[in-house]
């Protein structure tokens, strides 16, 4: 396993009026190539997990040990842990801050303290990743491209510290739908083709279901789902309690198979669910 | 980690002293500053103690909390002592290596540095009863005779609230980005005074960028609803005096205009 979470407990501002358990004993181990959706209601705590993952919060009480380190430990190297588990926030595009595309994506293996050559040959790489020309974009200023390009130059600059966790938290809130589908498309290539562990946070339901093999639920702080994608996605009455949901075509078979069609009703994406359908037909058909 | 700072400033509540008008408590306070300012010897600390004790318990703030707001001019307040302490010239009481500390000294240091904390009490008592709010409606309105001679009294007031209202948003942003660019493994804390304010571009950078996009944001929005300043503007809630204002009013013009007069006797 990759990172390891016990018991992990975390209270905003504590000892003050605005006092907030944001997390509440958290218990959660992520192995190496995992592809793993977050998702619960907004204010669940799905960001203050995912930045305890990286260090950059401490646990009130509790421990996260990331390949081997203590993140709250006083010896624990923390830049060796943010190294190993990139973060990319909701809305990362708001960070960029250098004069050209390239800079920006160097800062972060710069700050790792890589040599001249290797930075350069991170920068080329990582932009290739999420699929933004090289030669063309690199001496652009980051501030004149689009947004989802933007957005694309942010996950550069994280995937170009070489993390072997890639945490995104919404990377595709605010984009529309092509753009949507262009950073998707580019996070499955990652986890397929570079062997990446990734956690993906979430809001559509959709997304999770055509992307990711694992499911974690968060309900008030508390982590009350873990399993597979289509046992979760099963307990649709229980989601929706929680105020979630299950992909919309999930939900139209199990109402066709509710009305006498004996279909499978855990298919995730429309592919699947055109494959069921068809093979029904057809065996109704023969009947 | 950036939250508390500001959030501390009002105390939320529904005493009396929280309902009186904002224009009231605003006069009453520069009423108390001035006495302050007239009292040249201890005894008159007694009242200006009491009054400070009494709008405290009517205020139901913790003292804790009151207390709290001195913390961060506790440098400046210690300087006020020492440097009237061993500059000020007179009856020699001891000395330490070349510096002297008077009687007189001493006297003056106790004297500057009981009105600093008098006056940093008197005046945290404003904002903490008071929501940034109905601070910046009561000014407004105190100002609102001086827009004949050019006083832009609504604009002042307007400015206020916008920049009152984005404290606590800039604050957060900064913990967002800080955090943002630390995941890339930048390096706020440690460094010498040159490394760290270079350290500082990766965060300022964004969040003035975000601060104009916000700032133009509203300005547009702002626009689209037909702000035209304060020309023939009218408000959801209009202040009104009533009884308790003119009776606090007029209790401290009373205890205030005493206090100074005792300058004189
Ligand atoms: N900096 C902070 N200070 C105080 N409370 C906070 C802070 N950040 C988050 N919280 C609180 O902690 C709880 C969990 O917040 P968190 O941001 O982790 O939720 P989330 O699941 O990411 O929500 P969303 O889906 O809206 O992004 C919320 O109730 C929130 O109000
Ligand atoms: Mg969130």
């Amino acid at each position: 396993m990759i990172i390891k979470i016990e018991n992990l407990n975390y209270i905003y501002n504590p000892n003050t009026p605005f006092e907030k358990k944001a997390l509440d004993n958290i218990n959660l181990t992520v192995e190496e190539g995992d592809f793993i959706g977050l998702i619960g209601h907004t204010g669940s705590g799905k960001s203050t997990l995912v930045q305890h993952l990286n260090g950059l919060l401490k646990p009130t009480s509790g421990k996260v040990i990331v390949d081997g380190i203590d993140t709250s430990s006083k010896d624990g190297n923390l830049k060796e842990v943010r190294q190993k588990v990139g973060l990319v926030f909701q809305y990362p595009e708001h960070q960029l801050f250098e004069e050209t595309v390239y800079k920006d994506i160097a800062f972060g293996p710069k700050n790792l303290g890589l040599e001249k050559d290797e930075v350069h040959s991170r920068v080329k790489k990582a932009m290739e990743l999420v699929g933004l020309d090289f030669e063309n974009l690199k001496e652009r200023s980051p501030f004149e491209l689009s947004g989802g390009q933007k957005r694309r130059v942010a996950i550069a600059g994280v995937l170009a510290m070489k993390p072997k966790v890639l945490v995104l938290d919404e990377p595709t809130a605010g984009l529309d739908p092509r753009g949507r589908d262009e950073i998707l498309g580019r996070i499955q290539k990652l986890y397929e083709e570079e062997g990446i562990t990734i956690i993906l946070v979430s809001h559509s339901m959709e997304d999770i279901a055509r992307l990711v093999n694992k499911i974690i639920v968060m309900h008030k702080g508390k982590l009350v789902m873990e399993g597979e994608t289509k046992e979760i996605f099963r307990k649709a009455e229980k989601l929706e309690e929680l105020g979630l949901g299950i992909p919309q075509i999930t939900c139209f078979m199990r109402r066709y198979k509710s009305r006498g069609n004996p279909v499978d009703d855990t298919v995730l994406t429309v592919e699947e669910a055109k494959r069921e359908l068809i093979n029904y037909l057809r065996r109704r058909g023969n009947v | 980690m950036f939250r508390d700072i500001t959030i501390g400033l009002y105390f939320p509540g529904n005493t009396i002293i929280h309902r009186l008008d904002p224009r009231i408590k605003i006069i009453i306070i520069m009423m108390f500053i001035t006495s302050l300012f007239f009292i040249t010897s201890f005894p008159p600390y007694i009242l200006i103690l009491a009054f400070i004790l009494f709008v405290i318990y009517l205020s139901k703030v913790p003292l804790k909390h009151v207390l709290k707001g001195l913390k961060p001019l506790i440098l400046i307040i210690v300087v006020t002592f020492l440097i009237n302490a061993f500059l000020t010239k007179g009856e020699e009481l001891f000395s330490i290596g070349p510096l002297t500390v008077t009687k007189e000294g001493l006297r003056q240091a106790v004297f500057m540095a009981l009105r600093l904390i008098f006056l940093i009490t008197g005046t945290s008592l404003l904002t903490l009863t008071t929501s940034p709010i109905s601070l910046t409606d009561g000014i407004e309105k105190l100002l609102s005779p001086f827009k004949r001679i050019g006083v832009p009294a609504h604009e002042l007031a307007m400015m206020m609230t916008i920049a009152l209202r984005f404290i606590p948003t800039l604050l957060e942003e900064t913990d967002k980005i800080m955090k943002a660019q630390m995941a890339r493994g930048a390096d706020f804390e440690s460094g010498n005074i040159l490394n760290r304010a270079k350290n500082l571009v990766p965060l300022l950078v964004p969040l003035f960028i975000n601060a104009f996009r916000r700032a133009d944001e509203l300005a547009i929005a702002m626009e689209a609803r037909c702000y035209r300043g304060g020309e023939n503007r009218t408000r959801l809630n209009e202040l009104k005096l009533d009884r308790k204002d003119i009776l606090a009013i007029s209790l401290s013009t009373l205890y205030f205009g005493f206090i100074i007069s005792t300058r004189y006797i």
